[in-house]
């Protein structure tokens, strides 16, 4: 072999060794995320606009397509299948709870408050369909959760951790920093909110303690722990990441459902129903 | 449940009193940022960790001062009260909203169920036209209004949730500047690149963006309209367009542009304006000046859940039908 051909091929495995080398290092960091965005005070900085884009608003179990309940509008509205977001796929009711849960489900159109614009509850409204705006600012300020389904929204005291003096539909939560994951403690809410249009339901009694951990700049891991001694055998848990909007224009537009509600609700006492 | 119930007596317009209740000298017309704490000194307010003046905090403007000065009684052609006339006019209101209603009125809330605020010592929240009235109306407006109260008087009260004021449909109370009878609270929320007003009344959060993006098409309306926001100075300064049609604000037309502006003027209290711009229903602008105090103490923005026990809305319609059958009746 001639000492150019030798060369050559020193070099091509020399070559070829670099590339590997580069490439590995390439995708080591690929594999490891981008740093997460921080505020001026060293916290996560969760501002932005947000959406879990998933089908657990429809069922937080894992389920199947299904004909949805409007024949006039077939595929449009009909159930999509989703992956379930509880651990285990599993909601450990009470024995006597299962039965109301069924029931709710056989007949969400009438019971489900979502279908009349009621405030939607948590965790319920980190997943439904419409995004939802953080705005976080420094210590010692709170944080606002502001939801675009029916302009709902909760602050999450930060500074002065205070009891609710009453129960409320989207409850009383107060939040607190654990390394780089926002845990906020939710309470004293009414019984009338759901998880689902599956009928997955809970009690005055329902404790969510949810946490909000930045995996990436653009992504939020979500995860409740639900405890309801009154409906629940065990405290159990959902989770999924949450994404966001990143286009420029992002924003929340108005969902006054109210309005699309008011002829379901009231229709019959018009003057002249609507036929 | 109490407040949905006052909040349907609020818009049935039963009451309508006037507590002046005389209290610290807040003019909120403040030129630049002078501190009312401190006479003379000019007030510096604090910045975010990212420059912005901050405004945050739970604050509220309840004042029993009206809109509009009277134009009859001892009020008419002044611009400001003496602590004697506040006082007087304050204690004749209380006496009058706790005394017995006229013959024939159910009567409502007494003084003690309401929160009207302290008073000012102006006559009027409207600092401009120096009257303290909203202006005259455009022929254009004059015209508009007519119709549509031609329009309204072909049905009854209650022929429909639609013919029901914004009000007791809980669909919204507007803007924080309107105010109400009670709980005119609101907390500012702040964040790089945005200022967010959370409206207790309803539930609702004003996410005002200052990244100075494009407004939306014009046939984009929203029950707030689109907010966009810049700061001028310490002041922010607000742009609202695109108002559905339904929230009009004393005979507002789609194309109000309204502008407010906060302005920090000591360590709890916001000076607060905003402008009615709507040249097709006002023959000049108008300007309201209505103070912001901070909330202090355990006090805080609680839930205002409106359309959730809102049984006022089916007793209005189902007295209304109850009224229709006894009409039938006695033909």
């Amino acid at each position: 072999m001639s000492q150019w051909l030798k060369g050559l091929l020193v070099g091509g495995v020399v070559a070829a060794l670099v590339t590997l080398v580069a490439a590995g290092e390439w995708q080591g960091a690929s594999r490891s995320s981008p740093p997460i965005a921080r505020m001026a005070d060293g916290k996560p900085n969760l501002n932005g606009i947000w959406a879990a884009n998933n089908a657990a608003n429809w069922d937080i179990q894992t389920h199947k397509a299904r004909q949805g309940p409007v024949i006039a509008l077939g595929a449009a509205f009909s159930v999509p299948g989703g992956m379930g977001v509880v651990e285990g796929n599993e909601i450990p009711y009470k024995p006597e709870a299962v039965a109301q849960r069924d029931a709710n489900g056989k007949d969400w159109m009438t019971k489900d408050p979502e279908v009349k614009c009621y405030l939607p509850g948590v965790p319920r409204a980190t997943y439904m369909p419409y995004p939802f705006q953080i705005v976080q600012s420094t210590e010692p300020n709170d944080i606002l959760l502001s939801y675009e389904f029916a302009s709902a929204s909760r602050i999450i005291h930060m500074s002065t951790n205070q009891e609710s003096p009453t129960d409320t539909w989207m409850g009383w939560s107060n939040g607190r920093w654990d390394g780089d994951t926002l845990v906020v403690d939710v309470k004293n809410f009414v019984d009338q909110t759901w998880f689902d249009r599956a009928g997955n339901y809970h009690s005055d009694a329902l404790h969510v303690v949810e946490r909000y951990t930045p995996l990436t700049p653009d992504v939020i891991q979500y995860e409740a722990t639900i405890e309801d001694p009154n409906v629940f055998t065990r405290p159990w848990k959902m989770s999924m990441p949450l994404y966001r909007r990143v286009e420029k224009s992002a924003q929340l537009m108005e969902y006054k459902c109210v309005e699309f509600a008011e002829e379901l609700m009231y229709g019959h006492l018009s003057k002249q129903p609507k036929q | 449940m109490r407040k949905t119930v006052l909040a349907s007596i609020g818009v049935a317009g039963a009451v309508v009193t006037l507590a002046w209740w005389m209290s610290a000298p807040l003019t909120g017309q403040a030129q630049g940022a002078t501190n009312p704490d401190k006479a003379g000194e000019k007030y510096v307010a604090p910045h975010t960790a990212w420059g912005d003046p901050d405004l945050q905090g739970q604050w509220n403007s309840q004042t029993s001062t009206p809109l509009e000065r009277p134009q009859s009684g001892t009020l008419a052609g002044k611009d400001t009260l003496s602590e004697e006339e506040a006082e007087g006019l304050e204690s004749a209101n209380i006496a009058r909203a706790d005394g017995p209603p006229p013959a024939g009125d159910p009567g409502t809330y007494n003084s003690f169920w309401f929160d009207r605020g302290k008073g000012l010592s102006r006559t009027s929240l409207i600092t401009d036209p120096p009257d303290g009235r909203v202006p005259a109306y455009t022929p254009e407006a004059e015209q508009r209004l007519a119709a549509a109260r031609a329009e309204r008087a072909t049905r009854g009260p209650a022929d429909s949730y639609a013919d029901l004021p914004i009000w007791p449909r809980c669909i919204t109370r507007g803007w924080n500047g309107i105010g109400s009878n009670y709980s005119s609270n609101t907390q500012i929320f702040q964040s790089p690149g945005y200022v967010v007003i959370l409206q207790e009344l309803i539930h609702e959060s004003r996410i005002i963006p200052l990244d100075k993006r494009d407004g939306l098409p014009a046939r984009v309306q929203q029950w707030l309209g689109v907010s966009r926001g810049r700061w001028d100075g310490d002041t922010l300064v607000v742009e609202t367009r695109n108002f559905d049609p339904r929230a009009s604000y004393r005979g507002s037309s789609p194309e109000l542009l309204l502008v407010e502006r906060f302005t920090r003027v000591s360590p709890d209290a916001i000076d607060y304006q905003f402008t009615m711009h709507d040249p097709k229903t006002y023959v000049k602008d108008w300007t309201v000046a209505r103070p912001m105090r901070r909330e202090t103490g355990k006090i805080t923005i609680f839930e205002y859940a409106c359309h959730e026990g809102n049984y006022a809305m089916e007793g209005i319609l189902a007295g209304a039908r109850l009224e229709d059958k006894e009409a039938a009746a006695k033909r």
